[in-house]
């Protein structure tokens, strides 16, 4: 098999099975007679999805900005605590008990205590989808920056590089695959914070993201409305997922063995 | 200008516990190209840290006297340690860049490099482009690109082929002839040491010391016809010969 053909099965072979499955679903909802409140069948929730695009649109668009805004501080703080952590071992013995404590602890179990904390419910969320997003960011950075080969460490040395060379031109190269493996992590992660915090406020009115959909959906036990919201996360998480892989190839395509053509 | 190296009475001990040297003195000469030869574990590649600088002796001096303040050291591992990311012009300009050399000026350094060593058409690619010997030979590049008083080689060419570990032991004779700079030579071969040095220096299994200082009084530059000689044959007899009593000198 070429190359090429070995390209094409590689991309062709997931869209298939699920373009089978979903065909499957709506076969069985058709020839089974499942009635729609129960299990909706596909095509039936891609037309309640045109019929409610107007506010799923608005809420998609909160639930984006909880879960990027949460996302870039996670990388933001991440990236810098680990440079941190890279030139200070002390910081790092005193500060990584309360990273652990944050990611060991369940978000939902937090979440009620930051909402009551944290007056501004946009605040709050950003920062149950940030708690959640964090640590896989951190943890990647502070294994990356300790991953450069130790000869080229002794070589920096030997050329009397200042840190700040050594930072920008060994450690940070060295430490991006690493970095971009924490960041395709924590994509999905600041989504599924932002979509629990959400569940947890339980908050109503225009300034809500598509948990607050979902819910309010079952509440009325509107099926459809609930799987049309439900299908705008799953794309959601998809499109994140596929941005920082296309990201990943980007910046390590050329060089690094993860993202070399095999 | 080239500078001489020194290690006098140096002890080393590992923060494990391992005592890697033990009174270990030698002296090689500015301009002179030695031979290191020992069992593994016989601390050679810890002598070309502390050569270096990058690790200080438990005990004992290790320095590099040279003509100038700071003589430029420059060392070669036994992998190429290239940066993956970087192309080989950037690998091989690295130690000017750190030293703030300008561009032009490093470009006129790094061009001639790469066309001595047979990169030239390779400048642009990355490391997981090349094949084993031209990496090495990007390394090497890299580390005369400071035009340096000492080189310090630790088994450069030990995971190549032999007709490319020979075209490159060559080569590093025409680059050592041409320049002068002092060369200490780490490997496990006795063949490329006899070849390649004035001096082959043996030491013992670990704690490692010298144990023999075989003289090889052959003039340059050495066709690789005489590796077929019966002078080069005796020279690495005696070579052996020492190695062996290294290894029988275990402490």
């Amino acid at each position: 098999m070429s190359i090429m053909d070995h390209r094409v099965l590689r991309r062709a072979v997931p869209a298939v099975a699920l373009f089978a499955a979903v065909l499957a679903w709506e076969a069985f909802v058709r020839l089974a007679q499942v009635p729609h409140f129960i299990l909706p069948a596909p095509s039936r929730v891609l037309v309640t999805l045109w019929e409610n695009l107007g506010s799923l649109a608005v809420s998609w668009l909160f639930t984006l900005k909880i879960t990027f805004g949460a996302l870039a501080l996670a990388t933001a703080g991440g990236v810098l605590l680990a440079a941190v952590f890279a030139l200070s071992p002390i910081v790092e013995l005193a500060l990584v008990p309360f990273a652990v404590v944050l990611q060991v602890t369940p978000i939902v179990a937090i979440a009620p205590l930051i909402l009551i904390y944290v007056e501004s419910t946009t605040a709050a969320l950003l920062l149950c989808a940030w708690i959640v997003a964090f640590f896989p960011i951190l943890s990647n950075s502070v294994l990356g920056l300790r991953a450069a080969d130790p000869n080229l460490r002794d070589l920096f040395t030997l050329y009397r590089a200042t840190p700040w060379q050594r930072l920008r031109w060994l450690l940070v190269p060295s430490a991006l695959p690493y970095f971009m493996a924490g960041l395709k992590i924590s994509g999905g992660l600041a989504l599924i914070g932002a979509i629990v915090a959400e569940f947890v406020a339980g908050a109503a009115g225009r300034e809500t993201g598509l948990a607050s959909r979902i819910l309010e959906a079952s509440f009325r036990t509107d099926i459809p409305r609930m799987y049309a919201a439900l299908l705008l996360v799953t794309v959601t998480g998809l499109a994140i997922y596929l941005l920082f892989n296309l990201l990943a190839k980007k910046l390590l395509g050329r060089w690094h063995a993860s993202e070399l053509p095999r | 200008m080239t500078a001489a190296l020194e290690l006098t009475a140096v002890e080393h001990q590992f923060a494990g516990g391992v005592l890697a040297l033990r009174d270990l003195t030698l002296h090689v000469a500015a301009g002179q190209f030695a031979a290191l030869l020992g069992p593994s574990g016989s601390g050679k590649s810890t002598v070309l840290r502390l050569l270096a600088g990058l690790t200080r002796p438990s005990k004992g001096v290790a320095r590099v006297v040279g003509a100038r303040a700071a003589p430029t050291i420059s060392l070669v591992f036994q992998e190429p340690t290239l940066m993956p990311w970087a192309s080989v012009r950037a690998n091989v300009n690295l130690p000017l860049r750190i030293a703030g050399v300008a561009s032009d000026a490093a470009e006129q350094r790094v061009a001639p490099l790469l066309a001595a060593m047979g990169l030239t058409e390779f400048a642009g690619a990355l490391p997981h482009e090349l094949s084993g010997g031209m990496k090495m030979r990007c390394s090497i590049a890299r580390a005369l690109v400071t035009d340096p008083n000492v080189l310090l080689m630790d088994e450069p060419f030990a995971a190549l082929d032999e007709i490319t570990r020979q075209r490159l032991n060559d080569d590093l004779l025409t680059l050592w002839q041409r320049n002068g700079f002092t060369v200490l030579f780490v490997t496990h071969s006795v063949y490329e040491a006899v070849y390649l040095a004035q001096r082959v220096l043996v030491l013992s299994a670990r704690p490692g010391h010298v144990v023999a200082d075989v003289a090889i009084d052959e003039p340059y530059p050495r066709a690789a016809v005489w590796r077929m000689s019966p002078q080069f044959g005796i020279y690495c007899r005696a070579a052996s010969a020492a190695l062996e009593g290294g290894y029988g000198g275990s402490a």
